[in-house]
């Protein structure tokens, strides 16, 4: 049915469509609609057979689905940003034990310092711990995906983290179409555990692994991620049967045919994108966009596909390894290695801690990489003068302060000189 | 794209404006894409919103830079944020005060847009008149409705009528027929 | 098995045989008398083959523990397990000792873990199946704390059951808030002017549980494993947060010798630095009276995380402190109000 609705909410619909049978709230910015959302369900009975539990940390919200899957329940929680590290070791041991967790990720910035806006760090931050990445670009999509994860992580025996643009898709109020209970049965059917704590059929997890076996249960967890990359698209397609649109997949491209140029980026940014390039095309400039929808497992052979004709990619991502560079880029990297004659690859940092992505920067930024792409990673949209004044001063005093209050205060008397 | 950005103060319902309006739009089988600027829960802090209106999907997603229409839900803001920056030459401005557009310093505003596109609505009176709390969004989106056309004011009503309970709704709906009627009189004072 | 009186006035009932004691233990009882170990049906739940230590008073307490829950649940008891000795010791890759369902997650979060699972168990309609979280007193007084008072908060239907040997055993005997005053431990070691665990430091978790104001706390002993049994039953009779803290001496940890360990859980309630009782929303309902007291150092002799006490003055000044420590105990907990047993 069609909603014009907050995305939290209709994330939180979808969610309830899915029949979860344990969900555990903890609240942090930028998710808490969702998880109010979800309690007010269960309370008003839209969401039956459900329990629904306020725990009292984050690591305690992980834990307590640990606790419910293991035990046969579909599971589910959501958090983000200083949440999602407060139960990293959670997280880990989530994907360790194969328990089909669903977890939205509202993308926030980590701290220090504190930030409550959009970014892509936290995704980044437990990227590699077995856990399966998707990211949505609407809310259309992210209420969508989750109805996908749940399959997908049962048929894995694998947890999967459904990612979404804090604040930007969280609180923005727009047209979603909420599927029906009968097509959400149809294509999502009750969790059937490999593996489940039953005291008819008693079985130890958990335990310890030394070096003789521990390679090959990690291996098995990364062969599964490449299951995964049949999955997804299957997934997919079964979705579009059964509900009529285009949702998830591993990644889709955007006036890619004959692009000189392509973009690469993930999440809510790719609309943006998407009016930037209609009209740099409009003026003549050969690009085109590929929106990565399936982070983990990273979609190396279909990228490649997609970009090996470039002359040139340009990865714009919310998130940056510091002393490295950009994360995603790297990833992207990845995909071209010892191909011959791929593209370059260019790195664009852009969006952190919730910094907007105008199309007039994105404009700046592509057309430039026409003309003299860089080498590193460009930080789109760098108040450089308030770094320069920076790097003058801890030069100068040694006592220097800490560094984001002296940028604050910069900002400050830069706004007020400029009136 | 019809783009709208709406100022206030935290507490005065800005958010619940612009999605509000979204909603009408909505109704009207537009596309709507309605989203707040973001921060934590503070009363009287300076909060913008925004929504953007079109006939097809919304893919952008940056804050409306350039806004075809203001709504100002709060004029001790006019002074303190530069409320008016980007608005589009052809755009509207709508400012809840029961003041001249002299008395709040937009003459030289007001010049540089077309006739009748700028225009003061006591909106916060009218809410609690109708309401009984001074809550403006209502009233000022049915002076929007008329001052713009984008959005049709039984829109607005049956907007307001989704989100709140019948008596709250009715109130509110009350206050945005005012204040759609006060505009639409002024109009016909004005062509007169 | 009956005594008889004589006509004469009697100045002491004559009993052929003792039974009912600690010395004869089970035999001569009734088999409802009976501990659940004496019996051939005991489930076995923490079976033979596990690798503890000569003289684990942690496995002796799980086995009693796990057995009476099987008891009294119909074998319908799923257990989670923090990270530390019971876990590694039973679960030896690539064998398990657990004949009941059975989970390892983490360090701090078996409170969390067993929450979810007595919530699928309930929204899957087979409340019967209940959950008991274990723990020893690392992974219940430190990192597990958090968790553990969130359950106890939400009046989850968990039983957790923190095994107490007072350190960080498993992973090289390390001071935990659990560790009494003067103990040595690796991180406390016997050395400077104020050797082993500093006083004026350290957590009671059995009163921070029963100011929680859960259905039911209780402290056990293995020294007393009939009490500790039937405390285990009582609690699986009862729906809600549940906290029971078992004394379970560690002669590696503690220094002590493997066969000491129920004569020095004995040692430790007989003194009054473990008190043993009972308590129901918030309030002590009952304590286990001291049979024979005996003098703290009678209990910290035998071990050597205490033998730095016994070779000084100051040494002997800190025994003193502990003494009123345990005359404290005695005092809060009427220990030895009552006359005889308890």
């Amino acid at each position: 049915m069609l909603k014009q609705i907050e995305g939290s909410r209709a994330m939180a619909e979808a969610i309830g469509l899915c029949r979860p049978e344990v969900i555990c709230a903890y609240p942090i910015t930028p998710q808490t609609h969702i998880v109010e959302g979800l309690g007010e369900m269960v309370r008003t009975g839209e969401i039956s057979k459900c329990e629904f539990i306020n725990v009292e940390s984050e690591f305690a919200a992980l834990s307590v689905a640990i606790g419910a899957s293991a035990a046969g329940a579909r599971a589910y929680t959501a958090t983000a940003s200083q949440g999602l590290l407060y139960m990293a070791e959670a997280v880990y041991n989530a994907s360790g034990l194969g328990l089909p967790i669903v977890m939205t990720l509202g993308n926030r910035a980590i701290g220090a310092p504190i930030n409550i806006w959009n970014d892509h760090s936290d995704a980044m931050a437990v990227a590699d711990s077995g856990w399966m990445q998707l990211f949505a670009e609407t809310n259309q999509e992210a209420a969508d995906l989750h109805i996908q994860a749940f399959r997908l992580a049962e048929e894995l025996s694998m947890p999967v983290m459904v990612c979404v643009d804090g604040f930007i898709l969280t609180h923005a109020v727009e047209r979603v179409d909420i599927p029906e209970q009968a097509d959400v049965d149809a294509y999502l059917p009750p969790y059937e555990p490999v593996q489940v704590l039953d005291p008819q059929d008693p079985i130890s997890i958990g335990a310890m692994v030394g070096p003789e076996a521990f390679t090959e249960v990690r291996y098995l967890q990364h062969y599964k991620q490449t299951l995964a990359l049949r999955l997804i698209p299957e997934y997919a397609a079964a979705f579009k049967k059964q509900f009529g649109r285009d949702s998830g997949g591993l990644l889709r491209s955007y006036r890619c045919e004959d692009a000189e140029l392509i973009v690469v980026a993930m999440g809510s940014v790719n609309g943006t994108i998407k009016d930037t390039i209609d009209e740099m095309r409009a003026d003549g400039l050969s690009v085109g966009l590929v929106t990565l929808v399936s982070f983990r497992p990273f979609p190396t052979a279909a990228l490649r596909e997609k970009l090996v004709r470039a002359l040139n990619v340009v990865v714009i991502e919310k998130s940056l390894a510091v002393g490295m560079g950009g994360p995603l880029a790297n990833n992207v990297d990845l995909a071209l290695r010892n191909v011959a004659g791929a593209p370059q690859v260019h790195s664009v940092i852009a969006g952190l801690g919730g910094r907007p992505i105008t199309k007039t920067s994105l404009h700046r930024v592509l057309r430039g990489a026409f003309v003299q792409p860089w080498e590193g990673s460009h930080f789109l949209d760098l108040n450089e003068k308030i770094v320069a004044k920076e790097l003058h001063y801890v030069r100068k005093v040694r006592r220097s302060g800490p560094t984001a209050e002296n940028l604050l205060r910069r900002l400050g008397q830069a706004e007020k000189a400029a009136v | 794209m019809f783009q709208v950005r709406i100022h206030g103060r935290g507490g005065q319902g800005v958010v619940t404006a612009a999605e509000l309006l979204s909603v009408a739009a909505y109704l009207e089988g537009k596309h709507a894409q309605a989203f707040p600027s973001f921060g934590s829960e503070r009363m009287g802090a300076p909060v913008v919103s925004f929504c953007r209106i079109d006939d097809k999907e919304i893919r952008l997603r940056e804050p409306i830079l350039e806004p075809d229409a203001l709504i100002v839900q709060d004029p001790t803001l006019i002074k303190a944020i530069d409320v008016c920056q980007g608005l589009k030459p052809g755009g509207y401005l709508l400012v809840n005060s029961n003041r001249s557009l002299s008395d709040l310093h937009l003459d030289a505003v007001a010049k540089q847009l077309p006739a009748g596109h700028v225009l003061t609505v006591p909106a916060s009176e009218l809410a609690l008149k109708h309401v009984g709390r001074p809550l403006p969004n209502a009233a000022l989106l049915g002076a929007f409705a008329r001052l713009t056309g984008i959005i049709q004011l039984q829109s607005v009503a049956a907007a307001i009528r989704d989100a709140f309970p019948e008596k709250i709704a009715a109130a509110n709906i009350a206050a945005a027929t005012a204040a759609h009627d006060a505009v639409a009189s002024a109009d016909a004072v004005a062509a007169a | 098995m009956n005594d008889r009186t004589t006509t004469l006035d009697a100045t002491q009932k004559l009993h052929f045989y003792q039974k009912g004691t600690f010395t004869v233990g089970n035999r001569l009882v009734s088999d409802q008398q009976r501990a659940v170990q004496a019996s051939i049906d005991r489930s076995n739940a923490l079976t033979c083959g596990h690798r503890a230590c000569q003289g684990c008073g942690e496995a002796l307490g799980a086995r009693y523990a796990m057995d009476a829950a099987m008891r009294a649940t119909g074998g319908n008891v799923i257990a989670v397990n923090a990270t530390g000795c019971l876990e590694v010791f039973t679960t030896p890759y690539p064998e398990t000792s657990w004949q009941t369902p059975w989970l390892h997650s983490l360090f701090g979060n078996a409170a969390a873990v067993a929450t979810g699972v007595a919530a699928a168990m309930r929204v899957k309609g087979r409340p019967e199946v209940r959950a008991i979280a274990q723990g020893g007193d690392g992974g219940t007084t430190d990192i597990g704390f958090g968790c553990l008072s969130g359950m106890f908060e939400r009046n989850d239907d968990v039983l957790y059951i923190c095994y107490d040997n007072e350190a960080y055993m498993n992973t090289g005997v390390q001071r935990s808030s659990a560790t009494p005053p003067a103990a040595r431990t690796a991180t406390t070691p016997a050395m400077g002017p104020e050797p082993g665990n500093v006083f004026g430091t350290g957590k009671s978790v059995p009163k921070i549980a029963v100011a929680h104001g859960i259905p039911y706390v209780a402290t056990a002993t293995v020294a007393d494993l009939h009490d500790l049994e039937r405390k285990v039953m009582k609690a699986m009779g009862i729906h809600g947060a549940r906290y029971l803290h078992i004394h379970v001496p560690c002669p590696l940890g503690w220094g002590s010798a493997s066969q000491d360990t129920i004569r020095l859980a004995r040692l430790a309630v007989e003194c009054g630095l473990f008190p043993v009782f009972e308590a129901e929303h918030g309030v002590v309902t009952g304590s286990r009276k001291i049979r024979r007291q005996v003098p703290v150092a009678e209990y910290l002799q035998p071990q050597r995380r205490f033998a730095h006490l016994f070779s000084s003055d100051a040494g002997k000044n800190r025994i003193a402190h502990l003494q009123a420590i345990a005359d404290r105990n005695i005092a809060e907990y009427h220990l030895l109000d009552a006359e005889g047993e308890a």
